[in-house]
């Protein structure tokens, strides 16, 4: 960077110079701020109101008294009960799990995919990229909605299987945890191959070849020498897939059981039915407060394999 | 609280008129939220050319959705129509509606003082609503399944196909949904119990609650419309849903012709009758092209045709001659008066109240 930057001073009069780095500082900064602190902080703010019956919804967190005193009201109370009331415990659990196992789904399935088109011939993997992309043409919601006319009592796979003769009776997948297996599953694949396939293209084949050479068997060169080189992607495309799949609202409300707890559903519910905007963002805080340990985590391997490398 | 119908083009379709009404950019617009399949389909085109104001329709498919549109402020609508209890009533203590010009709205003595005065209650001098559209929440029967399962004489009006765990077993096999809904689930539950169903009484509520859950294991899902689907296919023997759904369950079984039958009956116990009125928001950018599109559905041939579409009574007086015989005596349309009298309107609850029955219902639900 400071040779960079020393080089274009001299091309460069410097005033256009400061400028234009300040604009490559901070407009990532300013980004962030708009896009991420900001909204934050209205949150944040929000859960420390009192939902109130008014245009907005909720109580304001300071007002000037007479004579410029300051009132300030913050309210407590919607985190307390998020620590005492159970349900929301159990419901940020399911949430987990469900992304837990949603993760673990895409990384199987996805990880053959991305070895697949980055091991093809170069041609070839435009292609099959492409292939990956496609359903991305279509909206999200027509896909959900299309695992429903699938996944039904008289939908597409069970007629199927009871042509086949495999079952007597349909199964019952649809409004099932299964269901919502399925669908995370099917929706966030691509978020797994993408990084992957990424990762996968930069490896060195001449590795391999050593490895080869030195009488090492393919599979146990691929564990000892592709899948560790591999973490990074691994790591990249697992926090794309979990983090969006914890708070995931829409999936959970077409495909799974009304009964089932999600804490995307309990924040829906919070929001519109109860009106009680506070205590909705009050979740959402937590949400963002039990998410940001496997991002830190996630950053810290990433400097591991910096530090590693170098 | 109408037609929770095809949930899927209904979404579809309000976002294609989303689109279109970004697009259209006529002078004198009206912008419309109405639930769907809740005009006749020539109603909105009937008023383009008697007035020449543009209409603008978009659709929700709850109360809940509307409703947080409009608490958010700014929500560019000129005319809502919101259930009038508890929600309408809830708007007006908020304030969000404007009052009307009712100098501009000569049709509104034309309504039914029954329901006018019930909306008196929480609009005082029916300053800012105009009832639209009403009909009951009843159960949705097969009949014949029902039958096969309690024996030939078995009574259908009744909740004890949902909340007697004896009657409720045996049909669990053929399938009973309720409503994803808690105030209606809750006002059945106490109707059942033969106590005042607008109770607020904590021991009340607990004992519904008890009663609800004692249900629980036999109810096969909880869901707002998807009942309609499986009523008409005979998937579903017994649901708790709404008077012009269950009626349009009852058409589609009888287009598929496959056997099977569907009835609605209004439960002898009691139920709820709601109504769903028209209101304009403050902030409403075209107040005036609103009025004349409350006049013009205060029109009884206008309202009388709506009505014949979809299943639902209106209250105005004036269009009841006009609407189709077969409707007019339908008793799940317009119950007869000793029907009438069991029926029962929502109170609206305190929000305290509402937020604790809301994660109540949660919990009944995930059976916690």
């Amino acid at each position: 960077m400071t040779r960079l930057s020393k080089r274009s001073k001299r091309l460069r009069p410097s005033g256009e110079h400061r400028l234009s780095r300040l604009i490559n500082i901070g407009l990532p900064y300013l980004w962030l701020g708009l896009f991420f602190l900001l909204p934050f902080a209205i949150v944040l703010r929000i859960s420390l109101a009192e939902p109130l019956l008014a245009q907005p919804p909720y109580t304001a967190l300071w007002e000037w008294a007479e004579q410029g005193i300051l009132q300030i009201r913050l309210n407590l109370g919607n985190f307390q009960l998020i620590r005492e009331d159970d349900i929301y415990l159990a419901a940020l659990l399911n949430s987990l799990w469900v992304a837990l196992v949603g993760t673990l789904g895409c990384l199987l399935l996805g990880y053959p995919m991305a070895y697949a088109i980055a091991t093809a011939p170069e041609r070839r993997r435009i292609l099959l990229l492409m292939l990956i992309i496609l359903p991305f043409w279509t909206s999200f919601l027509i896909r959900v909605y299309a695992w429903i006319g699938i996944l039904n009592a008289n939908g597409l796979l069970n007629n199927f299987l009871l042509w086949l003769g495999v079952i007597d009776t349909p199964l019952k997948i649809l409004h099932t945890q299964t269901a919502v297996y399925i669908g995370v599953i099917y929706s966030y694949l691509p978020f797994m191959i993408l990084p992957l396939y990424a990762n996968l293209t930069r490896l060195d084949p001449t590795l391999l070849e050593a490895a080869a050479d030195l009488g090492c068997r393919p599979w146990r060169a691929f564990t000892r020498v592709t899948l560790p080189l591999s973490l990074p992607g691994i790591v990249a495309g697992s926090m794309l897939v979990f983090i969006p799949v914890v708070g995931e609202f829409v999936i959970p409300d077409l495909l799974g059981s009304p009964g089932s707890l999600m804490i995307g559903k309990l924040m829906w519910t919070e929001f519109f039915a109860n009106k009680d905007w506070p205590l909705a963002s009050a979740l959402a805080i937590v949400l963002l407060a039990v998410l940001v340990v496997p991002f830190v985590l996630m950053q810290r391997l990433q400097q591991d394999d910096e530090d590693g490398r170098t | 609280m109408a037609g929770q119908i095809k949930k899927t083009p209904r979404l579809l379709l309000s976002l294609f008129l989303l689109a279109l009404g970004t697009i259209a950019q006529a002078e004198d617009r009206v912008h419309i939220y109405n639930w769907n399949d809740y005009f006749a389909e020539d109603t909105l085109s009937g008023f383009q050319e008697r007035t020449g104001i543009r209409p603008v329709l978009d659709l929700y498919d709850s109360n809940e959705v509307l409703e947080a549109k409009l608490l958010a402020g700014a929500s560019g609508y000129d005319l809502v129509f919101p259930t009038a209890h508890p929600f309408a009533a809830r708007h007006i203590k908020a304030g969000i509606y404007q009052p009307l010009d009712r100098s501009k709205l000569p049709g509104l003595d034309q309504l039914d003082p029954a329901i006018m005065a019930s909306l008196a209650r929480v609009d005082p001098g029916n300053a800012h609503l105009v009832p639209y559209l009403w009909g009951t929440t009843g159960l949705g029967v097969n009949p014949d399944k029902v039958r096969a399962a309690l024996g030939e004489d078995a009574p259908l009006d009744t909740w004890a196909l949902i909340f007697d765990p004896e009657q409720a077993s045996k049909l669990a096999g053929c399938g009973i949904s309720l409503l994803d809904d808690p105030t209606e689930v809750f006002a059945a539950a106490l109707a059942y119990l033969g106590k005042d169903p607008n109770s607020q009484a904590p021991e009340d509520l607990e004992a519904a609650a008890e009663l609800i859950k004692a249900a629980r294991p036999h109810i096969r899902y909880f869901h707002s419309s998807q009942y309609i689907s499986d009523l008409a296919n005979g998937a579903t023997c017994v649901a708790h849903g709404y008077s012009g759904d269950v009626l349009q369950a009852r058409e589609r079984a009888k287009e598929a012709d496959k056997g099977v039958a569907v009835v609605y009956r209004i439960p002898r116990e009691g139920a709820v009758l709601w109504t769903d009125v028209m209101a304009i928001p403050k902030d409403a950018p075209n107040p005036e092209s609103a009025q004349a599109l409350i006049a013009y559905l205060l029109d009884p041939s206008v309202i009388a045709d709506v009505s014949d579409y979809v299943y639902y009574a209106n209250p105005n007086q004036a269009a009841t001659p006009l609407i189709e015989a077969e409707l007019r005596d339908d008793p799940g349309i317009y119950p007869p008066s000793e029907v009438r009298a069991r029926l029962f309107t929502p109170d609206e609850r305190s929000e305290r109240e509402m937020r604790h029955l809301n994660r109540l219902w949660t919990r009944l639900k995930s059976n916690r």
